[in-house]
C-alpha cells in the first residue's frame, strides 16, 4: 500500500542513495558496538591471562550444554531473520511477518534460557553483588570471572531485548503493509542489528564456556 | 549579484515560529543553534567553577573551601568542560550547521537522528547538573578506580550515567557526518575538492565512532561495580586499577583530538580566506587530519607513565607520541606557508586564527616535552600538565571556535557582529589567556602539584598572576556573549558573502533558506580557488 | 548496489554449516586438548562470525565502504587488545620491583 516514492526523504536524491546511506549508517553503528563490547572483552582477556587457573575452576560451573543450546537458538534466529529479509525483498508479506515472528520466538527462547542459567548460578551462590558464597579454590579471582560473566551476558541480553522490541515493531509494520519489494530498508537494517547480537554471542560462548574448562 | 536584505527574504529562521518549531525541528541549522545555546550554558557553568578555583588559589592556605569541596570543584570543572562543552562544541554547532552546506546538500543523512542526539545530549547534561546540585562528585574527571568505585561517597553513578548518555549523542553526530560526507556530496565535489573543514570533521567523526564506545563501556563498568559491588577493578579481588586507566585513556586521549581537529579545520578555512590564497599543501593537510585521527589512538599510555605500566609499554607509547606530533606540525607549517605572500586582512576571525597557531604550537611543543619519559615523570600531576592541556584546549580549540563563530556568524544569523568590540575582546582573550596559563608552566616545573587547594608560599606569586589573567579572560569571553546576542537584533544586515570567500556555504543567502540551496550546486573548481573567484561565484 | 536477493536455500547452507561448527566447538570444548582448546575454539568462532558477516549480513555482496567499516571496527578492537596486553605481558621484564 505504501508507495516507494513516499518513503523517499527530502535530503536524498534517490531511493538508492537513501538505502545506501541507511545501510552504511547501521554498519557504522555496529562498528561502535564492536568497540562497546570490546572493552569488556579486553577485561576478560587481561584477567584470563593473569588468572588462568581461577578462570578454569569458574568456567566449570557453567553448563556447556545450555550454552550450546543458547548458541543454537541465536543461530536459528539469524537464519529466520535472513529469510525474513529475502521475503521482504520478494514482496512476500505473509512470509515476512511469519519469519519475523519466528525470529522473535527464538530470541525470547534465548532470553528464557539465559535467565534460567542466571537463576541457577544465583542459587549456587555464584552471583557477585547479590549472592556470592563460593569459598573453594581462589574465590577472589573466581569472583572476577563471574563479575565479568554477568556484566557481559547482561549487556548482551539487554541488546537482545532491544532487538526483540525492534523486531516486534517491524512485524507490526510489515503486517500493516508498510513494506514492499521496492522499500524494505528498515527490515534490512534491523536484520543487521540482530545478526550482530548473534555475533557477540558467537564469541561469548567459547570464551566463557569452552576455553577455560581444562585449565585447573 | 543582487543581495536582498534579511527582512525581505524567508530563511530558515523565519519560515516557522514558535517553540514547537524549534523543539521538533529536523533542520540541521536549527539543531546547531539548539546545541549552541546548550553548550554556551555549560561553558559558562564550567567557567564559574574555574572562577571559584582560581579565587581559592589566590592564597596559600586552603581557607575558602574544604578539601573535598575543592575536589568537587575541579571535578565538575573538568567533567562539564570536557564532556558537555569541548567535545560537542565544534562538531555539534559549527559541524551541524556547515557540513551539509559545505558539501552542497539539503540536510544531514539522518535529520531525525540529529534532533534525537540533541535530546540525548540534554538528558545526559541534565543528569550531570542534577548530580552537581545534590552534592556533586569528587573523583576528578578521570574517575580513577578504586576511589571512584569503592571509596568516594559522592554521586559518582549519577554523573557517570549522565556522561554515558551524552556520549551517545556524540556517537550519533559522528555517524551522521560520516554517512553524509561519504554519500551526499554535490555533483563534482570529489574528495580532494572538499573544504579542509570537512576533512577535519570527517577525521573527527572517525575518532568519535571508534573511541567513544570504549569510554561508554568503561563508565558503565564503574557504575556496575559501584552499584552492584561486582569487583572488576577492585584490587582486593585481584582486579587491576591500571586496566581501568587503559580503558579510560584509550578514549580520552583520542578525545583531545576530537576537541582539536575541528578547530584545525576552522583555522584552515580562516587562514585561506584572510590571505586570499589557497591553503598550501592541501593534500598534506587533508591527510594529516586522518593521520592524527589514526595515530591518536596509539598513544594513550603517555597518560600512564607513572601508573606502574611496564617500562617497555611506556617506551612504545613515548615513541608513538612523538610520531603523532608530526602531522600537527605539518599543518602548522602549511598554514604559515599559506600566509606567505598572501594578501592578509586582520578581521577578528583572523586574529583568532593567529592566536590559535601560536598558542597551539606552544601547547603542542610542550606535549613533546611530556612525551619524553624522563621529563614527564617529574612534571606528572603538576601544573605543567594543566598548562599544557589548557594551551591546547583554550588557547587552541576555544580560540578557533570563537574565530569560526565570528566568521560564520553572518551566515548563521544574517547579521554582522560589531568589529571594534570583537577585536577588543579577541585581544583581551589572548592577553588574559597567556597571563592565566603561562605562569602555570613555570610553577608546574617548580613542583606545584595539581588538584591541590593549599600550597607552599613560594608559589603564590604565580597563582596571583594566573588568577589575574583568569579575570581578564573572563571579561574577554563575556563581551562576545553580549554582542552576539545584541547583533541578532541590532547588528548590520549581512550580505550573502561578506568575506568574498570560496566555499558552497557562501553561495547561499545569509541566513540560508531551509533547504540551503535553491538548486543543487555543481562543483567545477578546486577548494580555495581564490585566483578564479570571479568565475566561481554563482549568480 | 545491494539489490542482490539471497535465496533461502543459500541461507540454509550457511545455517547448516553454522550448526555443525557449533556442535564441533562444543565437543572440542569438552575434550582436554591442552593449549589447542583456545586455538580451536577461537578459530571456529572466527569462521562462524565470518559466515554471519559475509552471508547473513550481506557483506559478500556489499559496497567496499561497508567492508572497510567492518574491518575498521575489528581492527580497532584488535588495537585495544594488543596494545593494552603489551603492558600486562611485559611487566616484570626488568629486575626492578613494580616494573
Amino acid at each position: 500500500m505504501a508507495n516507494h516514492t513516499l518513503a523517499l526523504r527530502h535530503q536524498f536524491d534517490s531511493v538508492e542513495q537513501q538505502k545506501d546511506a541507511s545501510t552504511l549508517g547501521m554498519w557504522v553503528f555496529l562498528a561502535t558496538e564492536i568497540l562497546f563490547f570490546g572493552g569488556m572483552f579486553l577485561c576478560y582477556t587481561v584477567y584470563r591471562t593473569s588468572y588462568p587457573l581461577a578462570f578454569g575452576h569458574a568456567s566449570n560451573h557453567l553448563d556447556v550444554i545450555w550454552g550450546a543450546v543458547s548458541t543454537a537458538l541465536l543461530i536459528c534466529s539469524s537464519f529466520t531473520m535472513a529469510c525474513a529479509v529475502t521475503s521482504a525483498a520478494t514482496g512476500a508479506r505473509n512470509a515476512l511477518v511469519g519469519f519475523l515472528v519466528i525470529t522473535i520466538l527464538f530470541g525470547v527462547a534465548f532470553l528464557v534460557v539465559e535467565m534460567s542459567e542466571w537463576h541457577t548460578l544465583y542459587k549456587e551462590g555464584l552471583m557477585p553483588g547479590f549472592n556470592f558464597t563460593y569459598k573453594d579454590v581462589d574465590p577472589n579471582h573466581v569472583q572476577l570471572f563471574f563479575s565479568l560473566y554477568f556484566a557481559m551476558t547482561g549487556l548482551h541480553a539487554t541488546h537482545v531485548t532491544i532487538g526483540v522490541v525492534l523486531l516486534a515493531v517491524m512485524a507490526i509494520r510489515s503486517f500493516a503493509g508498510a513494506f514492499t519489494a521496492n522499500y524494505y530498508t528498515p527490515i534490512e537494517i534491523t536484520g543487521l542489528y540482530w545478526h550482530f547480537v548473534d555475533l557477540v554471542w558467537i564469541f561469548l560462548f567459547p570464551l566463557y564456556y569452552l576455553i577455560a574448562r581444562h585449565l585447573h | 549579484m543582487i543581495t536582498a536584505t534579511v527582512a525581505t527574504r524567508e530563511n530558515y529562521l523565519t519560515n516557522e515560529f514558535g517553540v514547537k518549531s524549534w523543539l521538533l525541528t529536523k533542520d540541521h541549522k536549527r539543531i546547531a543553534l539548539l546545541y549552541l545555546g546548550s553548550i554556551t550554558f555549560f561553558f559558562f557553568l564550567g567557567g564559574i567553577f574555574a572562577t571559584v578555583i582560581r579565587v581559592e588559589l589566590l592564597t596559600p592556605p586552603g581557607d575558602m573551601v574544604s578539601a573535598q569541596t575543592y575536589n568537587k570543584l575541579f571535578t565538575l570543572h573538568g567533567v562539564i568542560m570536557v564532556f558537555l562543552f569541548l567535545i560537542p562544541s565544534l562538531p555539534a554547532t559549527l559541524g551541524n550547521f556547515l557540513v551539509p552546506m559545505m558539501i552542497g546538500c539539503k540536510d544531514l543523512a539522518f535529520p531525525k537522528l540529529n534532533l534525537l542526539s540533541w535530546y540525548i545530549f540534554m538528558t545526559g547534561g541534565v543528569l550531570v547538573l542534577y548530580a552537581m546540585l545534590i552534592g556533586g562528585v569528587d573523583t576528578g574527571w578521570t574517575f580513577y578506580t578504586p576511589f571512584s568505585t569503592g571509596y568516594a561517597n559522592t554521586y559518582v553513578i549519577l554523573t557517570a550515567v549522565g556522561i554515558f548518555i551524552s556520549g551517545f549523542s556524540t556517537i550519533l553526530t559522528g555517524l551522521n557526518f560520516i554517512v553524509t560526507i561519504h554519500r551526499m556530496r554535490a555533483p563534482g565535489l570529489t574528495w580532494f575538492r572538499l573544504p579542509l573543514f570537512i576533512w577535519s570533521m570527517y577525521a573527527t567523526s572517525i575518532i568519535i565512532v571508534l573511541g567513544t564506545p570504549v569510554i561508554a563501556v568503561t563508565i558503565l563498568l564503574v557504575a556496575l561495580e559501584r552499584g552492584f559491588h561486582l569487583g572488576i577493578f577492585d584490587p582486593a579481588l585481584g582486579g587491576d586499577p591500571v586496566l581501568f586507566q587503559h580503558l579510560f585513556w584509550f578514549y580520552s586521549h583520542p578525545a583531545v583530538y576530537i576537541m582539536v581537529l575541528p578547530a584545525m579545520g576552522v583555522v584552515s578555512e580562516l587562514v585561506s580566506v584572510y590571505s586570499r590564497k589557497k591553503v598550501f599543501g592541501y593534500k598534506f593537510v587533508a591527510f594529516s587530519s586522518v593521520a592524527i585521527a589514526v595515530l591518536g589512538f596509539l598513544v594513550w599510555g603517555h597518560h600512564m607513565f607513572v601508573s606502574s605500566q611496564s617500562v617497555y609499554a611506556s617506551l612504545v607509547f613515548s615513541l608513538l607520541s612523538f610520531l603523532v606530533a608530526v602531522p600537527s606540525a605539518i599543518k602548522v607549517f602549511n598554514w604559515t606557508a599559506t600566509l606567505y605572500k598572501g594578501s592578509i586582512s586582520y578581521d577578528t576571525p583572523m586574529l583568532y586564527a593567529f592566536g590559535f597557531i601560536g598558542l597551539f604550537t606552544v601547547g603542542g611543543l610542550t606535549g613533546t616535552f611530556l612525551a619524553t619519559l624522563g621529563f614527564d615523570v617529574h612534571v606528572t600531576d603538576t601544573y605543567f600538565i594543566v598548562a599544557h592541556f589548557h594551551y591546547i584546549m583554550v588557547g587552541g580549540t576555544m580560540m578557533a571556535y570563537l574565530g569560526g563563530l565570528h566568521y560564520w556568524w553572518p551566515k548563521i544569523s544574517g547579521r554582522m557582529y560589531p568589529e571594534a568590540w570583537a577585536k577588543l575582546s579577541a585581544l583581551t582573550v589572548f592577553l588574559g589567556f597567556n597571563l592565566t596559563f603561562f605562569p602555570q608552566f613555570i610553577m608546574g616545573y617548580l613542583g606545584m602539584p595539581r588538584r591541590y587547594h593549599a600550597y607552599p608560599e613560594e608559589f603564590q606569586i604565580y597563582h596571583v598572576l594566573s588568577t589575574a589573567g583568569a579575570s581578564v579572560l573572563a571579561v574577554g569571553y563575556l563581551i562576545p556573549a553580549v554582542y552576539f546576542i545584541w547583533s541578532m537584533r541590532y547588528g548590520k544586515p549581512a550580505p550573502d558573502n561578506p568575506w568574498r570567500a570560496t566555499g558552497l556555504e557562501w553561495q547561499t543567502s545569509s541566513p540560508p533558506i531551509t533547504e540551503n540551496f535553491e538548486i543543487t550546486p555543481v562543483v567545477t573548481h578546486e577548494a580555495y580557488d581564490y585566483a578564479n573567484l570571479e568565475e566561481m561565484t554563482v549568480g | 548496489m545491494t539489490n542482490h536477493i539471497v535465496t533461502k536455500r543459500q541461507y540454509a547452507y550457511v545455517f547448516g554449516i553454522l550448526m555443525i561448527l557449533t556442535l564441533v566447538t562444543t565437543w572440542a570444548g569438552l575434550v582436554d586438548l591442552g593449549r589447542l582448546n583456545v586455538v580451536v575454539a577461537l578459530a571456529i568462532a572466527v569462521i562462524k562470525a565470518s559466515l554471519v558477516v559475509l552471508f547473513f549480513m550481506h557483506i559478500y555482496w556489499s559496497t567496499k565502504l561497508n567492508r572497510v567499516v567492518v574491518v575498521a571496527g575489528f581492527a580497532w578492537l584488535g588495537l585495544l587488545l594488543w596494545l593494552t596486553l603489551t603492558d600486562f605481558v611485559s611487566r616484570g621484564w626488568l629486575p626492578f620491583p613494580g616494573k
